[in-house]
């Protein structure tokens, strides 16, 4: 393990792609250590998977995304997480989070139409015993996604000058 | 009129040479697929808090002048900064001037004190702008020549070397641009031990100050005993805070020498710009953070170029300051500008000549790494082609 290892994670949080030899150099360590580290923060799933940010609305494909806020009931011995459990195994649900405030657990969900999206609500989330009310936001723009603005272009206007 | 209006133009203007910075972007920024390693000011926007900071003001109507001196609580904010960083003692209200830019204070000090005749002296390589300011002031610009065996410092033996009676100023351009060369504490106390008994003042530019990457923060030689008197120290926010261009700077010195380049300051310029006075007080405040997020990113890529040239043969000293290395090109057979024009031509790489900061510059190229990591990684290969092909 190399010491700063911290610092690979901000480097891989900040660009997953980052070569091996990359990021041993901005580290000042060697390739060996780095993989060696990474393998090692894999096994304690602190690195627990890795994806590219996409901005679908640049693509001709329909996606919808929607925030879904839910009041639960906790289950008796082992709380949020009971139903939490049963939320996230519906490949639907992107990210789910339990929230301190106005309700319990928040999800990002993910589906072709907005249709799909309300089906998926009334049928699966609405009608679980533990869950008291929803309410569903649609996604209408994204404008930043995990620190990544979307912009319509993004080049260096930086001008000729003597320095 | 009986002559043209080119005849008008005096002979100090008509001598200063074009800079040789700019000649390769220019061809650069017309071809397609070209990349750049030759910009020298920060990729980063300044940060977003400076800029709402800048707004707000507008919105607020705060659009007059401010004092000829700079507003007086950025001069206060400027006065705890360099205490806080520095331990640096100043009076916000007398000891300190908001310039535009960096470069308006090293104009200012420079037209301040020389007399005709007067010898500046300029370690070289380094920033384009002190020779030229210097002639225009009417003084004499002495290059001393820096050694890449001396990882680009300034040694006693080359000061003393170049001092004249006539010499009035040791420009003192640490952290270095072009060569990222810094001047550790005890090289300072060197330079110090020379200058301590002879009527030099020193002019140092520091705007690179927040930019070091050693075990210990960058030191002012007015720091060093018996040096604060003698010492204009010439900062910006440019660097430090992704600031170019919102053209402030500031100089800190003694009363005298602050009083009479505020005088001159306040004919040509009036006032710096008073959005960038507001904006700049926000990030004395609360910028800290950013100057740190801001230097892991540098110290990230600079450890990755470095490596890069020294794997690819080009030997380049570890630079610890600034965002430039300066790998050495004379394995290369090659002259920094054919290195540089073959390199653009064939692999559209734009670098800057080393020769462009002096002529000791020769034989060396500049390379910024105020680019991104993809940027810097798509030029490296390319270069690193380009060495291959040229073995």
């Amino acid at each position: 393990m190399i010491e700063n290892s911290e610092k690979l994670l901000e480097l891989l949080e900040k660009d997953g792609d980052i070569s091996l030899e990359n990021a041993a150099a901005m580290l000042g360590a060697t390739t060996a250590e780095v993989a060696e580290t990474m393998d090692e923060l894999k096994k304690q799933q602190i690195i627990v998977g890795k994806s590219a940010i996409i901005n679908w609305e640049r693509t001709q494909w329909e996606n919808v995304n929607a925030i879904i806020e839910l009041k639960v009931t906790p289950h008796r011995n082992l709380g949020f997480d009971r139903i939490a459990e049963r939320i996230y195994q519906y490949p639907q649900v992107k990210s789910l989070y339990l929230m301190s405030g106005g309700y319990d657990l928040a999800l990002m969900v993910e589906g072709k139409t907005m249709k799909e999206i309300a089906f998926f609500v009334a049928e699966h989330l609405a009608s679980m015993e533990a869950v008291i009310s929803t309410a569903t936001h649609f996604v209408l723009k994204k404008y930043k996604e995990r620190g990544v603005m979307f912009k319509s272009e993004n080049k260096d206007d930086r001008e000729v000058i003597t320095i | 009129m009986t002559k043209p209006p080119k005849e008008y133009i005096n002979d100090v203007v008509s001598g200063i040479k074009p800079s040789g910075i700019r000649r390769y972007f220019g061809i650069a920024s017309e071809m397609k697929d070209a990349v750049s390693l030759g910009v020298g000011e920060p990729d980063f926007v300044t940060p977003w808090h400076i800029r709402d900071e800048g707004i707000y003001t507008l919105e607020k109507g705060y659009t007059h002048y401010t004092a000829n001196a700079g507003l007086k609580e950025l001069r206060i904010e400027i006065a705890n900064y360099m205490r806080r960083r520095f331990n640096l003692e100043y009076d916000g209200l007398n000891q300190v001037l908001v310039t535009v830019g960096g470069s308006e204070a090293i104009d200012l000090f420079l037209r301040t004190v020389l007399e005709k005749g007067d010898e500046v002296l300029i370690p070289e390589p380094s920033f384009v702008c002190y020779a030229p300011l210097t002639s225009l002031a009417g003084g004499t610009p002495v290059p001393i020549v820096l050694k890449e065996e001396n990882n680009f410092r300034l040694k006693a033996d080359e000061l003393r070397a170049a001092i004249t009676p006539k010499t009035k100023v040791l420009v003192l351009p640490f952290p270095n641009n072009p060569t990222g060369a810094i001047m550790e504490k005890s090289d300072l106390e060197e330079i110090a031990e020379v200058i301590r008994d002879k009527d030099i003042f020193v002019l140092s530019d520091e705007i690179y100050a927040e930019l070091t990457y050693g075990e210990s923060r960058h030191i002012s030689i007015a720091e060093i005993d018996g040096m604060y008197e003698r010492t204009i120290i010439v900062s910006g926010f440019s660097k430090a805070y992704a600031m170019t261009g919102w053209r402030l700077g500031y100089a800190c010195g003694c009363p005298d020498i602050i009083k009479a380049m505020t005088k001159v300051h306040q004919f040509a310029i009036m006032s710096a710009p008073t959005t960038a006075q507001y904006a700049a007080i926000e990030a004395l405040r609360n910028g800290d953070d950013d100057i740190l997020m801001m230097r892991e990113e540098y110290n990230g890529r600079r450890r990755m170029i470095v490596d890069s040239f020294n794997k690819m043969g080009l030997h380049c000293f570890e630079p610890l300051g600034a965002f430039y290395c300066f790998p050495n090109i004379s394995s290369t057979g090659l002259c920094s500008d054919d290195f540089c024009e073959k390199l653009l031509y064939s692999k559209k790489v734009a670098v800057v000549p080393g020769n462009a900061f002096g002529d000791s510059g020769e034989g060396f190229i500049r390379c910024s790494y105020a680019y991104s990591v993809k940027d810097i990684q798509v030029a490296l290969d390319r270069i690193g082609e380009f060495i291959e092909e040229l073995k």
